[in-house]
């Protein structure tokens, strides 16, 4: 066991620590940027850019940039560009799919993509680069809305679809995302037009950044239509009830702040969920284990799940009394990370804790054994934690 | 807690005048009453334990992290590695979490095979652990009978998916093979056979007085302990809370079968070692009415997308595996690879109660406290 390995001297520990941890900065800054990047895409960026990124860890404005970093700029914004060719095939798929996915993403290219008058010379520049990429996507788009108008039943939509398609691609950004808007309402109300819609998503998915953003607003109002429309004949959950009555209970014992939310997760059996606020949550536990009304004495599972942009912790509890589960979720920050412990409630706390300690470097105050469980003492980062770099000593 | 589990304390003085001692016991990693790569540093004064600290992590392969670079189908056999001596029911718990994501229909038949499998993998577990668990206690003997008996189901898993331990046998959406022919006629004969022997097992061992006094009132806990600790399985059960998730939370086809649910009050090791005989009495029960039940034809793969792609959203499904509740947490983004994957693993969970249970115990009574918990390592270090 590593007891027995040369142990490094703090100072190294330290310095690797330190570099892991730089080395993961920059690893999350790359991610953030391209946070739409699809997956065939990222590998060829990553290999990229990594150095980049570390030699300019603050956003430098580009008066500052030396020309290295200019044609670094510009290689990222090319492949950028492909990205969100790639997107834009994917927002396609997901179109044919089903309409609340195609919102999803529509509304991450918007957020991915600048408003023009944000761009910087260089970006420009980079952006008209991109726009030969757009080409090919366009072309590819053409031909898939014409493959999709084939399928369809008379040779008039058919006719009307490849217009519309060829409009399309060509179309200016305000255009394409009226179109965009209309593709997501269609593909989630009307199935008849499904291949114009097919069409219309795929050449506003290549929308210019700005007209993306307009699509977001107006697939936001698509989704306000939709959604009352599609919620209103389902029957409330079984678990409806109890959920009602934990909130109640607990926001009369600790007031309405601290349950951040609460649903039914329909994908987990339908089990009730709350979020709980981060300062208050050893009280709420107290109250969930003590309540007669609650008692949920049995804690089932505890974990955490890396999101990027914050971590969690997940609990599931049931009460062998009432028969009923109960999920909840605890958020904290990436950089200090930091939730109650629970071990003093539920002893079975204890290794799970642990296990979150050392895998995705979540602290629990109070818990009487903090240290890792699974993993050697002197490892060096969390490994579950999705910007982790390994270290390793002997390469 | 103590951290520097190197420190002991010296008494010098004793009324007798004799200098004690405490003493520093490594058990393991390599010790076969471990059950795998276990190790437990006991401080023991005399032959009395005064602490014991569990290490662990000697074979974790960070299966969780690895999931996330899979796709779903991947990480099927990663699942067999885990309770390797159980693996059927790692198979589903992982299967039956992606299902429940997507709401997908299964197949009757692909219901049965998987419901068959499970519990004559629940059978086989059972045995390798009575086997073990008495070699652990010093009887050689029964060790063979239970390999001899667990080895014809294995031999049945060899028949259905090719393999005697590593299954990757079933699939999002049913199962990967079909029954051969006449496959569902030697399960029914091992079943009539398994329960004929049972009787012989008991009249080998259960009886025998040396064993009794080895077990009766040893590593005992009650009810309200085994909550604390989040003990599940025959750990839960043998404090008297009456739970199984085959009955409490019905999954696959468990609701159509008539069987109970065996449960005792001592809470000592004795309970927990009739529990599992009565368990794998009402396996091979529930497999009797299944094998009869058993359709003649149909499907064994329901209709699934060719990309499995889970909504995004989380869920957390647990099932009952031979050592108590296993789960499984996926939180998906939509994608066709797991954003988080985590397993509850019973082994890990009702591992954490042993150095409670072992404060103040005689050293000789440790490897039968820590093997009535039935712990399989690979699930431990995941």
């Amino acid at each position: 066991m590593s007891d027995e390995k040369r142990k490094p001297t703090p100072e190294e520990k330290a310095a690797a620590a330190a570099e892991a941890r730089a080395k993961a900065e920059a690893l999350r800054k790359l991610r953030e940027q391209e946070a739409q990047v699809s997956q065939e895409a990222s590998p060829v960026e990553a290999s990229q850019e990594p150095q980049e990124k570390a030699s300019a860890p603050e956003a430098k404005p580009v008066s500052e940039m030396t020309p290295e970093e200019k044609a670094a700029a510009k290689k990222a914004a090319a492949a950028e560009a492909i990205a969100k060719a790639k997107a834009a095939k994917e927002a396609k798929e997901a179109a044919e799919a089903e309409a609340p996915v195609a919102e999803q993403q529509s509304e991450a290219v918007a957020t991915s993509a600048k408003p023009v008058s944000e761009m910087t010379p260089e970006e420009k520049a980079a952006a008209k680069k991109a726009a030969a990429a757009e080409a090919l996507a366009k072309a590819k788009a053409a031909k898939e809305a014409k493959e999709a108008a084939e399928n369809g039943a008379n040779s008039a939509s058919d006719a009307d679809a490849k217009a519309k398609a060829a409009a399309a691609a060509k179309a200016k950004a305000a255009a394409a995302a009226a179109a965009k808007a209309k593709a997501a309402r269609e593909a989630g109300g009307d199935e008849s037009g499904d291949d114009d819609a097919k069409a219309k998503a795929a050449a506003a998915a290549k929308a210019k950044a700005a007209a993306a953003a307009a699509a977001k607003a107006k697939a936001a109002q698509a989704t306000g239509d939709e959604t009352p429309a599609e919620e209103a004949p389902k029957a409330p959950s079984k678990n409806q009830p109890y959920l009602d009555k934990y909130v109640s209970r607990i926001s009369e014992a600790f007031g309405q702040e601290v349950i951040e939310a609460s649903y039914i997760n329909e994908l987990s059996k339908e089990v009730p969920t709350l979020t709980i606020q981060n300062e208050r949550w050893h009280q709420v536990a107290q109250f969930l284990r003590d309540d007669e009304q609650l008692s949920f004495e049995y804690l089932s599972d505890l974990h955490g799940v890396d999101y990027e942009d914050r971590l969690e912790v997940y609990y599931h509890f049931y009460s062998y009394k009432n028969r009923q589960s109960l999920a909840v979720k605890v958020k904290t920050s990436r950089e200090e990370s930091k939730v109650a412990s629970v071990m003093d409630l539920w002893h079975g706390a204890n290794w799970n804790e642990r296990e979150t300690f050392d895998l995705l470097g979540i602290h629990f105050p109070g818990h009487k054994d903090l240290r890792r469980i699974l993993l050697p003492d002197d490892w060096v980062g969390y490994p579950l934690r999705k910007d982790y770099v390994q270290y390793d000593e002997e390469v | 807690m103590n951290h520097n589990i190197l420190t002991t304390h010296v008494d010098t003085s004793s009324e007798t005048g004799l200098r004690t001692e405490e003493m520093l016991l490594n058990v393991g990693p390599q010790h076969p009453s471990t059950h795998g790569v276990f190790r437990l540093v006991v401080k023991i004064d005399g032959e009395t334990i005064k602490e014991a600290i569990p290490v662990m992590g000697y074979l974790h392969r960070g299966t969780e992290k690895l999931a996330e670079n899979l796709t779903y189908t991947q990480i099927i056999p990663y699942t067999d590695r885990m309770d390797y001596v159980s693996a059927m029911t790692n198979n589903y718990v992982l299967c039956h979490a992606v299902e429940t994501m997507m709401g997908l229909e299964i197949p009757e038949r692909a219901q049965f095979l998987r419901l068959i499998a499970m519990e004559l993998n629940r059978v086989a577990s059972h045995l390798v652990w009575w086997g073990t668990y008495l070699l652990d206690i010093g009887a050689m003997g029964p060790f063979l009978y239970a390999f001899r008996d667990r080895e014809t189901i294995l031999d049945l898993f060899n028949e259905l998916c090719g393999a005697r331990m590593t299954f990757n046998y079933m699939r999002v959406g049913g199962v990967k093979w079909d029954a051969p022919p006449g496959w569902i006629d030697k399960a029914k004969e091992f079943v009539q056979y398994m329960k004929k022997e049972l009787n012989n097992y008991h009249q080998l061992v259960t009886g025998n007085e040396i064993f009794i006094n080895r077990l009766r009132g040893i590593g005992k806990f009650d009810t309200k302990t085994a909550l604390d600790y989040s003990l599940s399985g025959v750990m839960l059960r043998s404090t008297g809370v009456k739970w199984d998730l085959r009955k409490d939370e019905p999954y696959c086809i468990y609701d159509r079968f008539e069987f109970d649910v065996p449960t005792a009050t001592e809470g000592d090791c004795m309970a927990r070692y009739h529990l599992r005989m009565a368990e794998i009495e009402q396996s091979l029960r529930i497999l009797e009415q299944a094998l009869e039940q058993f359709p003649s034809e149909g499907e064994v793969m329901g209709k699934v997308p060719r990309v499995i792609r889970p909504p995004a959203g989380e869920a957390y499904v647990r099932i009952e595996s031979p050592r108590g509740e296993i789960g499984c947490y996926i939180a998906s983004q939509g994608k066709d690879k797991p954003w988080r994957l985590k397993f509850r693993r019973p082994s890990f969970t009702n591992l954490q109660i042993l150095p409670k249970l072992l404060q103040g115990e005689n050293l000789a009574n440790m490897v039968a406290i820590l093997g009535s918990i039935d712990i399989v390592l690979g699930e431990v270090d995941c």
